[in-house]
């Protein structure tokens, strides 16, 4: 493509490898001004790595960058941001023990004198900011104080702070309710309308039918193709960005619920700070029935399963398996009663990274026979175990069982702890957004084993805060806000939109809950 | 009793001042992410090069200059190895531990013919008020120059710390560098500075005791003094307010165990000596309980790695 | 190039590239101030190995630190940085002489009661730090400053109590003969004895002129053990899990807490057994009024990350640093550099340690590119 200074940006024939990992191969990508641009592939595709060069974190090896037609050379963020561009990380670039105003003068600080903070001068300039884009946000609130929507657009605020034209949102939709979304695209066409140009790193197919003008997919690293949005559908894109037919919808049967399995109470649970996050909860499980709990992050579905896992104490309310009051015991007893977790954060709760994968694969129940025997292990058993798992699940590298956990993928090591977790024969198995981070293909694995699970007589609880996935994969939808299920659906009974608003505090549905 | 208290209280600035020294360095260091169990060693060659350079100079000042010239230089070692190593901080900085007095002593000899102990500076550094004074409470209260520095110092690191947009910079790193470094702040080079002004910091608090407290260099003019400066640091939260008055109170431990009605009443002075730091658990189980470090402590940044 | 890979990737050849760091650091000092680097290292050579009772004083010097560094290593492997062995070490002497001073049966009674008591207060102190940190969440680096300048005093105090204190000494009394570890110490001292060694020099050198004990027997037993512990038993593989990930830990239902106080009860006895050892198996059997930490502890760090925190290392890593140590001292007798040399050594190679753990990052960028490149 001609380099023209109709065009914010231009990267031309983009090459760059880490180490012998070539994550990016001669990739382009023009990018109209004014327009909203998707960049869409999967994860590892390479699309960060290629705003990041544009940010100038990284180098490319070979290719050029034009800013409105005429070449730069971006060495570091510094550059970058000179040249008015803007990035928002996907995991959010905030010190959390900073206030909103220090987060977004950071490295550009208002001074009085020799460096001497001006933070009256600060506060002011920010707060005109949030007034000429509606991006409503207390300037004195701590980071840690204030909900990831709010922190989203801290990191919109400090680029536009720094004169951002272009702002590169690395997947920005990712812990957003429908409504937030909405607001989010409504802020963007905001900014488009002052003359800004956006890019969005995405993978997902709708909010780029929704958003976004044209679109450039790259696969592994690979160039695929530049598309009007308006002239594709979502399976189209789908399959450019995967490289072959993919199912969207998840395939299932209608769940034939058993007798009740897991039962929470009247629950009420405080958060770290003393405030209260579970807030008289009640809810069941039966035998073969996925429940799903939809709902913004931050409203308390953290809290419950602290509290269901036992790793933090109940105010009152009970939590039942099959009778059983199990609350306020400790992690070991909710193992020890057929309680299996997926937990959210694979890294720092469902795996020990430098354990093998072996080692991994019994971390709950090491300490039963066969796997040891008189207060020592028994190493062979536990690695006829893993190699079983890893056959089973279809880990690669399939001869991993000897290596350290952290030498696979996401997706693979997102396999062991399923694996590991279901082969524990639980009566009811918790997932905790058990796709977080992971690609297509992988998604479609833990679905269809989640489902499987269930139709094995399993009672499942599933979190998410991706309403698609609990709108398609549970069989029953209860919906969460401040720390209450303030309705419950059955699967097909009910639309995104009401779903979407009940999340974000709207109206119940006359229901009880 | 007056007297008593005056003596009490000039005792406990006299042996506080070099701890402070070593733990305000301690603190700048941790707060730009990279932890410091050094500050015992870059003390000890503080001490030696302040005691050294000021005997063979005849001037105090010179010494306790090129003493934090010489800490600064050992603490690069530290940050070599921290920050483009990338290496465990922790067995860097018990390493300089061992290299420090090592060096120190291997120096002395050298210097001193074979001697472990260097010769007394002619002049230590100045007291605030001159000379001896005939009044005893006036003679308790002149402290050593090197008393009011430590309290400059930590009054400037607060200020630079919270007050500017360095301080603002230095806090990022240690909490969250990926943050900085998208911001354009250079994380590399920031965590440097801070070391290296940890170490220039230890370098003072080591002559501070062989130029003030004490007249030359012993092998344990500096013994244990730069863990319990980087004990302050942590009892201090990582604050130079906190690690002043942390400081203090050992200072005051010390200047308890060698209080003369004390020392000759029925309690030993080895009960005295203990008391300070039985103390400081009680403190900590009663009133501080977990303390939080820099996010980012002792972990080194590397780019596009979360 | 794999095989170059394989080598580098293997933890003891970072140690043996940060040894001869240290031993290149060394040469350049002395070079500089003006010593010939190979007639020291050749005094510091000559000083280990030459004469019998030379290598029996290294293994003799390099016990007490040798189950220090394995106390700090076990701390290391569950995340505990055990910076309060000094002080550990410091109350299992003086528990140990108490001990061996007020009790007197017979050797097979009188030697396991010692070491016990010695292994018991090194274990509370230990534990205390473990306590804090469980129940209150306080760090151990601090409790353990505070606990090592505790134990400091404490030791002084029991040295000049009445109870306790030698006159006309700095010392306290020393143990009873029945608690020696000594190898044979009646025995090679009686004519029998005497007669039975005459044909062997270097047994009756070593024997005689040195306190050869059993020690390093007990030291690698330990080693043996605590690798046992960390790598083949249910309660190691706890350990492990909670060193390396103790949120994941405590997820799957391992108590984090209780296995804190658990690695820090057994890092203190670690300590303690050191010390008794030494009151036991060595002149002059007691302890004395410090003036300043004689580092028994702290070099048990060094050693411990010299060893990578492997416990079968540590007995090697003890063994070096304890050949160093004693050895060292033959240089300034032979050639007048200051023997402060071998700290300035110990410290670099420790700083390379810490250096090289770059090296097999680098192998396994080294294997990657054979890898494609085979492809």
């Amino acid at each position: 493509m001609e380099v023209s200074n109709e065009y914010a940006v231009q990267m031309h024939g983009i090459t760059k490898t880490f180490g012998t990992f070539c994550a990016l191969n001669q990739v382009d990508l023009d990018v109209k001004r004014g327009t909203i641009h998707s960049l869409l592939g999967e994860n590892g595709a390479g699309k960060s790595t290629l705003m990041n060069v544009l940010y100038g974190l990284y180098q490319a090896d070979e290719g050029e960058i034009y800013l409105n037609g005429e070449k730069v050379d971006i060495t570091n963020p510094n550059v970058a941001i000179e040249h008015g561009i803007g990035m928002v990380h996907q995991h959010f670039m905030l010190v959390d023990n900073f206030t909103v105003t220090q987060n977004i003068i950071l490295g550009n600080e208002t001074t009085s004198h020799m460096g001497v903070l001006d933070m009256k001068k600060a506060r002011e300039n920010v707060k005109k900011l949030v007034e000429k884009y509606g991006l409503e946000v207390d300037p004195d609130a701590k980071i840690e104080d204030i909900s990831v929507g709010m922190q989203q657009r801290v990191e919109i605020l400090k680029a536009l702070y720094r004169g951002a034209d272009l702002l590169i949102l690395d997947e920005p939709t990712a812990v957003l309710t429908p409504q937030e979304i909405e607001d989010l695209i409504g802020i963007m066409h905001n900014l488009i309308a002052d003359g800004k140009t956006i890019i969005i790193i995405t993978h997902k197919l709708k909010e780029i039918k929704e958003s976004s003008d044209t679109c450039t997919i790259i696969r592994r690293g690979q160039y695929v193709d530049t598309v009007k949005v308006a002239d594709v559908d979502e399976e189209e894109l789908a399959s450019k960005m995967v490289g072959r037919q993919v199912q969207l919808v998840v395939e299932k049967t209608p769940a034939k619920p058993g007798e009740t399995i897991f039962e929470v109470d009247h629950l009420n649970v405080k958060d770290d700070r003393g405030l209260p996050a579970v807030n008289d909860l009640s809810l069941k499980v039966h035998a073969g029935e996925i429940v799903g709990i939809a709902g913004i992050d931050g409203n308390g579905q953290e809290e419950l399963i602290e509290a269901i896992t036992n790793l933090s104490k109940t105010e009152s309310g009970t939590i039942k398996i099959r009778g059983t009051e199990i609350q306020n015991t400790s992690p070991r007893n909710v193992v020890n009663h057929k309680i299996a977790t997926i937990h959210e954060d694979r890294q720092k709760r469902g795996l020990v990274l430098d354990f093998t994968v072996a080692e991994n694969t019994v971390l709950e129940k090491y300490r039963t026979a066969p796997y040891s025997k008189g207060g020592m292990l028994n190493r062979a058993e536990i690695g006829k175990f893993a190699n079983q798992l890893i056959k089973d699940y279809d880990v690669r590298p399939e001869d991993c069982a000897n290596h350290p956990a952290r030498g696979l993928s996401g997706g693979n090591q997102q396999k062991i702890i399923i694996g590991r977790e279901v082969a524990n024969e639980p009566d009811l198995l918790i997932a905790m957004q058990p796709t977080r981070g992971l690609d297509v293909g992988a998604i479609e694995y833990v679905h269809k084993t989640l489902i499987r699970e269930r139709d094995q007589g399993c009672a499942i609880l599933l979190i998410s805060l991706e309403l698609d996935e609990v709108m398609s994969v549970a069989d029953t939808i209860d919906v969460i806000y401040k720390g209450q299920i303030v309705d419950s659906f059955k699967q097909g009974e009910v639309d995104e939109k009401t779903i979407g608003l009940l999340m974000a505090g709207g109206k119940q549905n006359g229901k009880d809950s | 009793m007056l007297n008593d208290i005056s003596l009490l209280i000039g005792n406990t600035f006299m042996y506080s001042a070099p701890l402070i020294f070593g733990a305000l360095g301690g603190v700048i260091s941790e707060r730009s992410g990279v932890v410091n169990l050094g500050i015992e060693g870059m003390m000890t060659v503080g001490a030696f090069v302040g005691a050294a350079v000021g005997f063979f100079s005849g001037n105090a000042w010179v010494g306790f200059l090129v003493a934090g010239l010489a800490g600064g230089l050992f603490a690069l070692l530290h940050a070599v190895a921290a920050v483009t190593f990338k290496a465990d901080q922790t067995i860097s900085g018990i390493a300089l531990n061992l290299i420090g007095p090592g060096l120190a002593l291997f120096l002395c000899r050298l210097c001193f013919s074979g001697a472990t102990m260097s010769q007394p500076v002619p002049h230590k550094l100045p007291k605030i008020l001159g000379g001896a004074q005939s009044n005893i409470v006036a003679q308790n209260f002149n402290f050593d120059i090197t008393v009011i520095l430590a309290f400059l110092v930590m009054m400037a690191m607060w200020f630079i710390l919270y007050r500017t947009k360095w301080g603002l910079r230095i806090r990022s790193v240690g909490e969250h560098p990926a943050a900085a470094d998208t911001l354009g702040i250079n994380v590399n080079r920031t965590r440097y500075t801070c070391v290296l002004v940890s170490g220039i910091l230890a370098g003072f608090g080591g002559a501070a005791m062989t130029l003030a407290v004490i007249q030359q260099f012993t092998p344990t003019a500096i013994s244990g003094q730069g863990f319990i400066a980087l004990a302050a640091v942590i009892f201090g939260k990582w604050t130079p307010q906190g690690a002043y008055a942390a400081c203090l109170l050992f200072g005051f431990a010390q200047a308890l165990s060698v209080f003369p009605s004390l020392a000759h009443s029925a309690i030993p002075s080895e009960v005295l000596a203990m008391l300070p730091y039985i103390l400081t658990i009680v403190v900590l189980i009663l009133f501080v309980g977990r303390s939080v470090a820099p996010k980012e402590d002792g972990i080194p940044y590397e780019k596009g790695v979360r | 190039m794999e095989k170059t890979a394989k080598i580098l990737k293997k933890p003891i050849t970072s140690t043996i590239i940060a040894i001869v760091c240290g031993f290149a650091v060394a040469a350049i000092v002395l070079a500089v101030a003006g010593y010939n680097p190979g007639s020291a290292f050749g005094a510091l050579f000559s000083g280990i190995f030459s004469r019998p009772k030379y290598i029996s004083n290294v293994i003799i010097k390099a016990t007490p630190i040798t189950l220090t560094a394995l106390s700090v290593a076990f701390a290391y492997k569950v995340g505990l940085f055990n910076i309060g062995a000094e002080g550990q070490y410091i109350v299992g002497a003086v528990a140990a002489n108490i001990v061996g001073y007020l009790c007197n049966f017979p050797p097979v009674i009188e030697i396991p009661l010692v070491i016990l008591a010695g292994m018991v207060a090194g274990a509370l102190w230990g534990g205390i730090v473990g306590l804090l940190k469980a129940k209150f969440g306080i760090h151990e680096v601090l409790t353990s400053i505070m606990l090592n300048w505790i134990a400091f005093y404490f030791s002084n105090l029991v040295v000049n109590s009445a109870a306790f204190h030698q006159p006309n000494s700095t010392a306290a009394y020393p143990v009873n003969a029945s608690s020696y570890t000594m190898l044979l110490p009646n025995w090679k001292t009686s004519d029998a004895g005497m007669a039975a060694m005459s044909g062997t020099k270097w047994l009756r050198e070593v024997m005689l002129k040195t306190d050869v004990n059993f020690g390093f027997l007990i030291a690698i037993a330990a080693a043996v053990f605590i690798w046992m512990l960390l790598y083949r038993s249910r309660k190691g593989y706890e350990l492990r899990a909670v060193g390396l990930n103790h949120d994941a830990a405590e997820f799957a239902g391992i108590p984090v807490n209780k296995n804190i106080v658990i690695t820090m009860l057994i890092a203190g006895a670690l300590a303690g057994l050191a010390a008794a050892l030494a009151i036991t198996g060595t002149n002059p059997h007691r302890i004395s009024t410090l003036s300043a930490f004689e580092n028994n502890g702290f070099n048990g760090l060094s050693v411990a990350f010299i060893a990578g925190s492997s416990p079968i290392g540590c007995i090697f890593a003890g063994l070096l640093f304890g050949g160093l140590l004693y050895g060292g001292q033959s240089i300034q007798a032979n050639i007048g550099a200051p023997s402060e040399i071998i700290n300035i050594m110990i410290g670099t190679i420790v700083f390379f340690v810490a250096l090289t753990a770059v090296v097999p990052k680098l192998a396994v960028r080294l294997e990657k590119r054979g890898m494609r490149n085979a492809k």
